[in-house]
């Protein structure tokens, strides 16, 4: 454990090698072993992993168009000079803009309230 | 006025542009000077004690994020390029998704000062934290060289100077007024630096766009179309015009932009300067809204110089920093000399401010990462750590200006791609393992990130962006020998998944070896904190706190003048 006492230095919980910093091990990992903690880790990552896997294949698959099917990205939309392509490009930005708000509601609301009751939970006993 | 003939080397009145510029820095560094009062201990130098809000910090992450790579060279792309160029912006916009989702909040839960403390958290200090400032501080130097770039081809555009030594005066001087930045005002400085110089750049930026599409009766379809019968060799709606012979070019380079971002140290950094994992997350997402917008707009200003600089996209590539010149081109046609000088001020307000978050970036990572925690082994007298960042942030300015001087005149853009391939190669692997996989251990931290960025480094050596055949079409820095075999000009797609590949060799190569050395798994204390923040300096506003961190003062600076 000696190479990793002063892992964070200055941070409350990284006391001294010893006593207390035992104890806080094991605080964290009494915490880290409890349902509430499990079940917040499965409401977190059931919501950023699905959502990442999404927003990069959905950025991949408009890159690998623009990059092998010029046909399609380079057709005119209604004799416009606007392309296929570019509208595909607008609507990365429409679906990063969504998914930012629609992350940080999510958040807000089912994430934070639990996250801070079990910070208090382990500074309590810390 | 036509074609810019070859000795012709200004636009618009030397004077002019110097003054507004003066100005700008006038006034910053008025407000650099009053930040200073309140910058005294580590964590002030560092992070500004944590102090600023979401929404400023997203501002302020904005006037990091929004180099010249972002203006001069992402507008000179889609201006020459068209429909390729506006890749770079999307990669970079998307990009910011994995910050916020996958890294913003955990790292400022479980750091302080740098990436090395996130990454270092439960491993082996000395060896990580030597390797994650080894990383930051190539990513951060490759990041300085292509701001400096676009410096050069800029002071010969704007001041009228045709001497190289003169430019070279300038570039020193702008690396000068940074580094004052820096140790005067710290990261409190710093930051307010850019969070003018973001509020000025999307300010300006709107003003241009507003006033192009005001030319075409605000029809976007009407400025692509004028932009493409002004250049006569390329249809520039179409994509394939600079990766039409290597497509999988095209992807790497997309795979290293939105990969990148997540992995910059300077951006890294940012997350700290906020007190809790809620205001990091209100950070990005305000960033986000920002820097998309400003990206739409430069959609609007690369076709735009395309269709109304005089001469078209050829003249703007023969104009002093080539298609870097493309925005403050269009400023002239629009505005004349007067635009011209505010959107040259704003450029080089652009270039300093991020060269500042570049080197106090750097600085903090040498100081206490390396110096601190591994030649001083965290035995270092108060204030001594502070004085190492300071001094590092001048040897970090001169390298800036040298560099600066030396690559002068390559696509800025292209240049902090490759900063961006680098920076997905070698820190981000670390980083998410570190965050999601218990077994990942110290073995596997070393070999991803030396091994990343070795590989990265390598293929950039031996690709065509490095050297290639001579040629009126050559892009190549050097022509006189071709040494390419690598096909790629980004390493990205080779190299990240390589990456992580090592990244996982190692630690199961490792883990024998380390479960005799270690004996505790600090995994479950590193996941409580990431998600809850158990632990981190910061406090939540509305809890008062039982053991505030003395160097966290929330609301410290609402009254500073220059905000928004």
């Amino acid at each position: 454990m000696s190479t990793t006492d002063d892992a964070v230095p200055g941070f409350p919980a990284a006391g001294p090698p010893g006593g207390p910093q035992r104890s806080s091990a094991e605080t964290y990992a009494q915490v880290q072993a409890s349902p509430e903690f499990a079940a917040l880790r499965r409401r977190w990552r059931g919501f950023i992993f699905p959502v990442s896997a999404l927003f990069l294949i959905w950025f991949l698959a408009y890159v690998l168009l623009s990059a092998y099917a010029p046909g399609i990205v380079n057709t005119r939309v209604g004799g416009s000079n606007i392309t296929v392509g570019l509208l595909f490009g607008l609507l990365q930005f429409v679906s990063t803009f969504a998914i930012a708000t629609i992350y940080s509601r999510f958040a807000e609301k089912e994430l934070d309230p639990e996250a801070s009751r079990l910070r208090a939970e382990v500074e309590d006993s810390l | 006025m036509t074609v810019l003939a070859e000795g012709e080397q200004q636009v618009g009145s030397p004077l002019l542009n110097i003054s507004i510029f003066v100005v700008f820095v006038a006034l910053t560094l008025v407000i650099v000077y009053r930040a200073s009062s309140s910058t005294k201990t580590q964590s002030d130098y560092y992070t500004a004690g944590s102090s600023f809000t979401g929404a400023q910090n997203g501002i302020a992450i904005s006037g990091d994020y929004l180099s010249a790579a972002s203006f001069l060279g992402i507008a000179g792309l889609i201006a020459t390029k068209g429909y390729d160029g506006f890749l770079y912006s999307i990669g970079f916009l998307v990009a910011w998704l994995v910050a916020l989702l996958l890294v913003a909040e955990l790292l400022r839960n479980t750091g302080r000062f740098t990436m090395g403390d996130v990454l270092s958290f439960r491993m082996q200090q000395s060896p990580v934290r030597a390797a994650a400032a080894v990383s930051t501080l190539v990513v951060s130097l490759f990041y300085l060289l292509a701001q400096m770039s676009g410096a050069g081809g800029l002071v010969a555009l704007l001041l009228g100077i045709k001497s190289t030594l003169g430019q070279d005066l300038v570039i020193a001087l702008t690396g000068i007024v940074m580094v004052v930045y820096v140790l005067v005002g710290g990261m409190r400085g710093t930051t307010w630096v850019q969070i003018i110089k973001a509020s000025l750049l999307v300010i300006g930026a709107a003003v241009m766009t507003i006033w192009v599409l005001g030319q075409f009766s605000f029809n976007l379809s009407s400025v692509i179309g004028a932009a493409d019968s002004a250049d006569a060799t390329s249809v520039l709606r179409d994509s394939g015009n600079s990766y039409a012979s290597n497509p999988l070019d095209f992807v790497s380079l997309a795979v290293a932009l939105v990969l990148g971002t997540a992995g910059l140290p300077h951006v890294l950094m940012r997350f700290y300067t906020v007190p809790t994992a809620q205001e990091a997350r209100r950070s990005v997402t305000s960033a986000i809204w920002i820097i998309g917008i400003f990206y739409l707009f430069t959609l609007v200003i690369g076709y735009g110089a395309a269709a109304l600089v005089p001469g078209g996209p050829p003249a703007i590539l023969k104009a002093p920093g080539k298609d870097n010149a493309a925005a403050p081109l269009l400023a002239e046609a629009l505005g004349g000399p007067f635009m011209l000088g505010i959107v040259a001020a704003v450029a080089f307000a652009t270039i300093l401010a991020v060269v500042a978050g570049l080197t106090i970036t750097s600085s903090a990572s040498f100081a206490h990462d390396l110096y601190a925690n591994v030649i001083k082994k965290g035995d270092v007298a108060p204030g001594e750590e502070v004085r190492v960042a300071r001094i590092t942030a001048v040897v970090v300015g001169l390298l800036a200006v040298v560099g600066g001087i030396l690559a002068n005149g390559q696509n800025v853009a292209f240049l902090v791609a490759l900063a961006f391939a680098i920076a997905a190669s070698a820190n981000l692997p670390t980083l998410l393992f570190s965050l999601f996989w218990r077994r990942f251990n110290t073995t596997g931290a070393l070999s991803s990130m030396y091994g990343g960025l070795a590989i990265c480094l390598f293929l950039i050596v031996f690709s065509p962006a490095v050297s290639g055949p001579a040629g009126p079409e050559a892009t190549a820095m050097i022509t006189a020998v071709d040494f390419h075999w690598f096909p790629l000009s980004n390493p990205g797609i080779v190299s990240i998944p390589l990456s992580f590949l090592l990244g996982v060799i190692g630690t199961y190569v490792g883990q024998n070896r380390e479960r005799r050395l270690v004996t505790a798994d600090r995994f479950p204390e590193m996941e409580v904190r990431s998600m809850t923040g158990a632990g981190s300096a910061g406090r939540p506003k509305q809890r008062s706190g039982v053991m505030a961190d003395p160097a966290t003062h929330p609301n410290q600076v609402a009254g500073r003048p220059g905000a928004h």
